[in-house]
């Protein structure tokens, strides 16, 4: 096989210390980053972007590969021990992974996130070596309306086991949707929400509302019962995975990695959607111990949307390599990197230079397990963050949310927005409203939104071109049974129950 | 400089590996600071590093740093340019999407608040149709979008952003009238890249550079370019040989804070056009596909001029400002 022999070249092109010592900085670089909440892979990238003057092409992309997957992970440490995430694509893993610290179990939803996020990177990374070209056909395949119909699925999927409470949690997503509305329409190039304030003119950004709503909410909430309770201790728990926790891990890492990749490989697809979807599923399929755990700290909670998470990033590279289309901001920057080396990323990139490909494919794999060696041993470490009294722990959650905050635009407009949104996060807390369909719809409305007047557009207005593709179709039928099959179960069930009677 | 706390961490762990030397020196005239009105990675910042790097070559002696303002087309940063006023250690790069913008978003510092001091760089324009299109040439494609606007659709950049505007003013050549756009916006070229490759639009319209490696492999068609000669290495004819009067040129070049003293205006002219002159400067334009398009004083400043008056037209035309 042809490109097997191609993979291992770029092996033995990447496999220097030198190298390796590029893939320590990057892993580490990028956990750090990915910790910090506002500062991301693609920003990171793009400040080392000058060190592609200087540095051969085979370690300066071992380096970005290590930032990009490390960001991806470090981001799901703060979500899991604080409930405060520092990407969007890991909100998700705050719901069961918190919970779970809290029940002193940090250290095993750690470990399944650092294992999970391995398995899930390499087997996509391994799927990208065998199936980019089909891949790549099915993303490019995607239009206007299978997004808008993608997007009413993860809706529905989500929407339907977020909340235990229907009217609070549409509220939640009502404001989401709000708060997506933000900022100059893409459409139209018209103004809408800004009250005039010229930095709101992009919108808000959804790190912002992730970090205002999850980070600054919570440590206001912790903040308002410290008088009221006694603080309650959270036992740091045994420091590994055990037997049970390995058997309930592995099937929800396969999903997610099974989940994440093609939708990275979507070019409207994202991080967010296949965690979102990956958490809805494993909902579903929970038994057992698990069906009871959910909502309180279930293990497959946390290993599906990592694995997914980290899946999306592997898969954001096929658009990129094979068609020069980058599908996140980490992969712009990556292409601009590409093109520091003086070669044009497209259809030929793979006949063209396959030296650099193959040594890039080859970084991945290194990175990824670099990754795995670094934190793995740390994640009890890690776990011992929770002994910090929680006065002092919070104030540092709400400095580094300021920080992260201020250095994603440099503004003071933006940390206004956070304090607001804190005190918001804080009111749902108080009111018992969830917050995680608010960042949801703030995802996902926007997106909703301009492929609807996308799709309609084209179309000249026709409405029926919404289900008239195959894919939308099919995505459509599949989120109107996610809305209906419990309404029928619950109808099937009162049917029974009443049929003994009548 | 944002990120600054970061950027410094990144340095330091880097310094020890990459052993590119340090860079130090101090200056009498200080720091000069370029700012790049948008987010890293896109062209004004692609512009601004690479103009740091051919500055640090043309003349060692001065300390270069570029930051960025990220927001609204640019405009952000414009705001906080107008309020350095008389700082003449102080560049922002700029261009037409930033003409636009300030139009669009109705900003009140307008360019008229700054001093102009260079262009640098310009990049056509072209007018794709995907590989399956039933439109041949460019007057296929105007003959359809006379007979229906609405059936044609064209996907391309930001609402109000150069590609837009090509847009309407292709429309106005065309005797369609610019309001009956069905403009397709994108957030960027990539993302107007796959709207046409999976054959969902009827055209699309982007930079050169975005589409040129899709034409030449034939999974796009070349229909029109809008300069005034056919670009070399590209066989694509112009619009203006199509039938349609249109020739724009996406430009990029430097602004400093209104307000400068006539000797401030002149260093940083000159250091510019020394910078200009360098060698570095002359194989990043290379590397990257710009056209070298140097204009300086009163010469870029009636250029400058001219630009926001027919942008200020078309998109009143398109009617993009409410």
């Amino acid at each position: 096989m042809e490109s097997l022999q191609l993979l291992i070249d770029g092996f033995a092109a990447a496999l220097t210390p030198v190298n390796l010592l590029y893939a320590l900085v990057g892993v580490t670089l990028g956990t750090l980053v990915g910790v910090l909440p506002g500062i991301g892979p693609a920003m990171t990238v793009a400040l080392l972007l000058p060190i592609t003057f200087t540095v051969p092409s085979t370690s300066a992309f071992i380096m970005f590969a290590g930032i990009y997957y490390g960001g991806m992970y470090g981001g799901s440490t703060t979500s899991i021990l604080l409930n405060t995430p520092g990407e969007s694509s890991s909100m998700i893993t705050a719901l069961e992974g918190n919970k779970m610290a809290r029940r002193g179990r940090a250290a095993q939803a750690l470990a399944t996130a650092a294992i999970g996020s391995f398995v899930a990177g390499t087997l996509a990374t391994g799927l990208l070596v065998v199936a980019a070209p089909a891949v790549v056909a099915f993303a490019i395949s995607f239009g206007p309306e299978d997004y808008f119909a993608l997007a009413i699925l993860a809706f529905t999927a989500v929407s339907s086991v977020l909340s235990r409470s229907i009217v609070r949690g549409l509220a939640s997503l009502g404001l989401g949707l709000t708060i997506g509305l933000v900022g100059i329409d893409q459409q139209t190039g018209q103004a809408r929400l800004t009250l005039g304030i010229p930095q709101l003119l992009d919108g808000i950004d959804v790190v912002i509302v992730a970090v205002g709503l999850f980070a600054l909410g919570e440590a206001l909430y912790v903040a308002s019962r410290l008088r009221h309770a006694t603080p309650e201790v959270v036992p740091v728990g045994r420091a590994w995975m055990g037997r049970a926790d390995w058997r309930r891990s592995w099937r929800p890492w396969l999903r997610g990695t099974a989940l994440g990749f093609p939708f990275g490989a979507l070019p409207g697809g994202g991080a967010e959607i296949p965690t979102f979807l990956s958490y809805a599923a494993e909902k579903r399929l929970a038994r057992g111990v698990a069906k009871e755990e959910y909502g309180n700290g279930a293990i497959e909670g946390v290993a599906g949307p990592e694995a997914a998470n980290n899946a999306s990033a592997a898969g954001t590279l096929v658009p990129l390599l094979t068609l020069g289309l980058p599908t996140s901001a980490t992969a712009a920057i990556l292409l601009a990197a590409f093109q520091q080396y003086g070669l044009q990323p497209g259809p030929q990139l793979f006949d063209h230079n396959p030296a650099l490909v193959w040594g890039m494919i080859a970084s991945l794999f290194i990175g990824n397990t670099m990754l795995l060696v670094l934190n793995l041993p740390l994640a009890p470490l890690w776990a011992r963050v929770l002994r910090i009294p929680r006065p002092y722990l919070y104030a540092g959650i709400v400095l580094f949310a300021a920080l992260g905050v201020y250095a994603l635009n440099g503004t003071i407009v933006d940390l206004f927005v956070l304090f607001v949104l804190g005190l918001l996060g804080y009111a749902m807390r108080r009111f018992g409203l969830p917050v995680a369909p608010a960042v949801i719809g703030m995802i996902l409305g926007p997106m909703a939104e301009i492929q609807l007047r996308r799709a309609l557009a084209i179309g000249a207005g026709d409405v029926t071109v919404l289900v008239r593709s195959p894919i939308a179709a099919v995505l459509l039928v599949l989120a109107a049974l996610a809305l209906l099959t419990p309404l029928f179960r619950k109808l099937m069930a009162k049917r029974r129950s009443v049929t003994p009677v009548g | 400089m944002r990120l600054r706390i970061f950027a410094a961490l990144a340095a330091l762990s880097l310094g020890a590996l990459t052993a590119c030397g340090g860079q130090s020196g101090t200056s009498a005239s200080g720091t000069l600071r370029i700012m790049a009105p948008a987010s890293p990675g896109g062209g004004w910042d692609q512009t601004s590093r690479t103009a740091e790097q051919a500055f640090k070559s043309a003349a060692p002696d001065r300390k270069v740093e570029v930051f960025n303002v990220p927001g609204a087309g640019g405009t952000i940063g414009l705001a906080q340019l107008a309020g350095e006023k008389g700082n003449g250690n102080l560049l922002m790069t700029m261009g037409l999407v930033m003409v636009g913008a300030i139009e669009q978003n109705k900003s009140k510092v307008t360019l008229a608040d700054t001093t102009p001091i260079a262009k640098l760089t310009e990049e056509y324009e072209i007018v794709v149709v995907p590989a399956e299109s039933p439109y041949k040439t460019l007057a296929d494609l105007t003959a359809a979008w006379k007979a229906n606007p609405a059936k044609v659709s064209i996907a391309g950049g930001s609402a109000g952003g150069t590609d837009h505007i090509v847009a309407g003013l292709m429309a106005k050549a065309a005797g369609v009238d610019p309001k009956q756009v069905n403009y397709i916006a994108h957030s960027g070229g990539g993302e107007a890249l796959n709207a046409l490759l999976g054959n969902k639009v009827s055209a699309g319209i982007s930079g050169v550079g975005e589409f040129a490696e899709h034409v030449k492999s034939g999974k796009l068609r070349g229909i029109g370019v809008t300069s005034g000669e056919r670009l070399e290495g590209l066989d694509v004819p112009t619009l203006k040989e199509g039938g349609l009067d249109v020739e724009l040129a996406n430009w990029r070049g430097f602004v400093a804070p209104g307000g400068l003293s006539d000797a401030d205006k002149k260093t940083l002219t000159d250091l510019v056009t020394k910078m200009h002159d360098s060698q570095a400067w002359k194989d990043a334009v290379a590397k990257n596909g710009w056209i070298d398009s140097f204009q300086t004083g009163q010469q870029f400043a009636d250029y400058l001029t001219s630009e926001q008056t027919r942008v200020k037209g078309i998109i009143a035309e398109m009617g993009l400002v409410s």
